[in-house]
């Protein structure tokens, strides 16, 4: 089989390029440049250094495979970072590594297989995928801890036909080792936590300089609708929000609602947070057959699962859920198969 | 492997090599000391910017060695607007390297007046803009005399003369980079004031270049120091490379009439069939005033990130034009600036002939190209 390897200079992805290659498979190590700058900044001379990638040449030229770096920049901004910005500005909370993972990195780079002349792409995901009975289906990982399957969820059975996640079968533990055991430079690289194009984690301080015009001031409001004070833009602000308020009162408060319309940020105790129910779009279902009934959903990466229904677009839980916010990703689970995934639309107290 | 990326370096020549060894091994010391050792190595040093003067008519003490393009176009630009003179302007053009590009710009945040001039589609420069650039503040123009992308060859002669009827205090810069394996540098033919070579463009060793300075154009050092290259760059002199850089020269200069001819025929091969074959293919590259060994074609339909992949893999050496320092392709700016789309700069290919070139690979090459751009559309 000929693979392409998508390697982002980590461990993961560097252990999914060496277990390939082992396998005896051709393998071509590319990295995608997404991103000029941590802060979104023009590089000055029309040029990238992107340290990570110098890390995937590394381990690529150690396991002695062609490497290349594909340039999408252009896809990433559109698709990825300026929906970033957009969903905060509409007061949702987004995932921009799902949408990467969507749009980026499986729809545009499983689009070019062909183009490339290799049958699978392969990533270092935590997660398995399997045929079962004729149509491929994706899994946990192996590694409970570190299971990616939830960020995987929007994936087709026909787009996981063409995926492989070598890691996925194995603990992060036994990835190191691994690592470790060919001396490779990226086994005890730390586990990259940030949005990569946000950089420090600092989401707000990206936010100000990418779309200063968003940072409107507008009110606090509790749940009554009484005025509490004043807020310098919705954008700094996400559903659960504790820190930051900006009001002061008595007992805890938190944020329980955006409402983009009207500018409002809105507070209220913990209970307020209780959701009973989410209204749910762009659903994905892995085999394409549309699904009603009792489902285990989970709408964090590594939030535990939890029971609820799902009728027509809207999902009731069997126990009402802590702070879920609209622009959030929910994926569907029978068990440790991935049935699908959907976008959280609405969030019913 | 077929090599068809002559214009981002080229394999040094076997006798380049064999004379910088005693240099590196046997006559190690340093040019600037009193004893034998040095004596030996600075022997070697003045030997070689004798040579290399004289092959571009020029005197020794004007030859100022450096690391090579980047440094000779950045001394160039930096050391003249930044000497003593009141006048620190440059002008330059759209379609040059970014070590002039960027030099310019470091000189404009600077607060240098700058003007970057624009070209046409086949990427001449527009002479009347160039011409109505210069004022009384400009103090250097800088045009490139082989585009390194599309090998649009320049009339340097009659634009330096333009440029020197409308002042002549103004100096004239080119970065003669891609060059020197096609035609001779004369700098008073050329009628330049300074100018950059490289030796690994022709079969000399990275890192080694020299910037021609003409007697009397005053320079300000980019590296101070012991005072070495008449205080212009300090630094203690590579004298392998530079003895390795004379060779190359030599060798090259020996090599030219083969050179034009039969690398000319190799591209010519390549090109024909390509243009024969591939549907849609343009050459972006100018017809006339070309350098005999740059290929610049357009492919629509076909992302050069892809194609040079898959080259790569089919063991064919190419490349997109420029190419960021990850190695990703980018949008070319030379072919921006001539009026290509940032798509059309994608389907953009530049295969670039050398010394080695055959025609037999060259037709090769241009089969493969033609298997896979049918493959990839």
């Amino acid at each position: 089989m000929r693979a392409l390897v998508a390697m982002s200079g980590g461990v993961d992805s560097s252990v999914a390029a060496a277990l390939m290659r082992d396998q005896g498979h051709d393998v071509i190590g590319v990295t995608l440049k997404l991103w000029s700058g941590p802060n979104g900044e023009a590089p000055t001379a029309g040029c990238c250094t992107v340290s990570d990638a110098e890390d995937a040449r590394r381990v690529a030229a150690e396991l002695d495979i062609p490497y290349y770096v594909l340039d999408y920049t252009d896809d990433f901004k559109d698709g990825v970072v300026d929906r970033f910005v957009r969903d905060y500005t509409s007061g949702q909370t987004p995932n921009p590594c799902i949408e990467c993972n969507r749009t980026v990195k499986f729809d545009r780079l499983l689009n070019r297989l062909g183009e490339f002349d290799c049958d699978v792409l392969v990533t270092g995901h935590h997660a398995q995928v399997c045929e079962v009975d004729g149509s491929w289906a994706l899994f946990r990982g192996a590694d409970p801890k570190k299971d990616q399957s939830y960020v995987l969820s929007m994936l087709t059975s026909d787009q996981l036909s063409r995926l492989r996640f070598p890691v996925g079968e194995l603990t992060k533990k036994k990835v190191r080792h691994i690592a470790a055991g060919m001396g490779m430079r990226s086994a005890h690289k730390p586990e990259s936590m940030d949005i990569c194009f946000v950089g420090q984690g600092d989401y707000r301080g990206f936010l100000r300089k990418q779309a200063p015009e968003v940072f409107k001031p507008g009110p606090v409001e509790d749940t009554q609708g009484n005025e509490l004070g004043t807020h310098d833009g919705i954008v700094g602000f996400t559903v659960g929000q504790r820190r930051g308020l900006g009001v002061a009162v008595g007992e805890p408060r938190f944020v329980v609602r955006i409402e983009a319309d009207t500018n409002t940020v809105v507070v209220g105790d913990r209970d307020d947070l209780e959701v009973t129910s989410v209204d749910v779009d762009h659903i994905t279902w892995a085999d394409g057959n549309a699904y009603e009934g009792p489902v285990t959903a989970q709408f964090r990466a590594h939030g535990d699962p939890v029971d609820a229904v799902l009728s027509g677009s809207t999902l009731t839980f069997d126990e009402s859920q802590h702070a879920v916010a609209p622009g959030q990703t929910v994926a569907f689970y029978s068990g440790d198969r991935v049935m699908g995934g959907a976008l959280i639309s609405r969030a019913n107290l | 492997m077929i090599y068809l990326d002559h214009a981002a370096t080229t394999p040094m020549r076997p006798e380049v090599w064999e004379s910088m060894q005693p240099y590196a091994l046997d006559v190690f010391g340093n040019s600037s000391g009193v004893h034998d050792v040095s004596r030996r190595a600075k022997n070697a040093l003045e030997e070689a910017r004798e040579q290399i003067a004289a092959m571009i008519n020029a005197k020794p003490m004007e030859i100022v060695f450096t690391s090579g393009g980047t440094e000779s176009d950045n001394l160039a630009l930096k050391g003249v607007a930044w000497n003593r003179s009141p006048r620190s302007g440059v002008v330059t053009v759209a379609t040059e390297h970014e070590a002039v590009l960027e030099a310019v710009d470091l000189l404009e945040r600077f607060d240098d007046p700058a003007t970057v001039v624009g070209v046409d589609s086949h990427g001449f420069v527009d002479r009347e803009e160039l011409l109505g650039a210069l004022n009384e503040e400009s103090a250097v123009v800088s045009l490139m005399l082989v585009n390194n992308e599309t090998g649009l060859v320049h009339d340097l002669a009659a634009i330096s003369a333009e440029i020197k009827a409308v002042d002549p205090e103004i100096l004239v810069h080119t970065d003669a980079v891609q060059a020197y394996s096609s035609q001779q540098l004369d700098v008073d033919a050329l009628g330049v004031d300074l100018m950059t070579v490289t030796g690994h463009k022709f079969g000399g060793p990275k890192g080694a270049g020299f910037l021609y300075v003409r007697e009397g154009v005053a320079l300000e050092p980019l590296a101070h120091g012991g005072g070495q290259e008449l205080g212009r760059r300090s630094g203690t002199h590579d004298v392998a490379s530079a003895v390795g850089l004379a060779t190359a020269m030599r060798l090259a200069g020996e090599d030219r009439e083969r050179f034009v001819a039969e690398v000319g025929l190799a591209r010519a091969e390549f090109e024909k069939r390509v243009l024969d074959s591939v549907e849609g293919a343009v050459l972006n590259s100018p017809e006339h005033a070309r350098s005999p060994n740059h290929c610049n074609v357009r492919i629509p339909g076909v992302r050069n990130e892809t194609l040079l992949l898959r080259l790569d893999q089919a063991g064919v050496a190419a490349s997109a034009g420029s190419a960021c320092q990850s190695g990703a392709a980018t949008v070319s700016h030379v072919l921006e600036s001539m009026g290509l789309s940032a798509e059309q700069a994608r389907e953009s290919f530049r295969f670039s002939f050398g010394w080695t070139s055959t025609v037999e690979e060259a037709g090769d090459a241009a089969d493969l190209v033609i298997d896979l751009a049918g493959q990839l559309r």
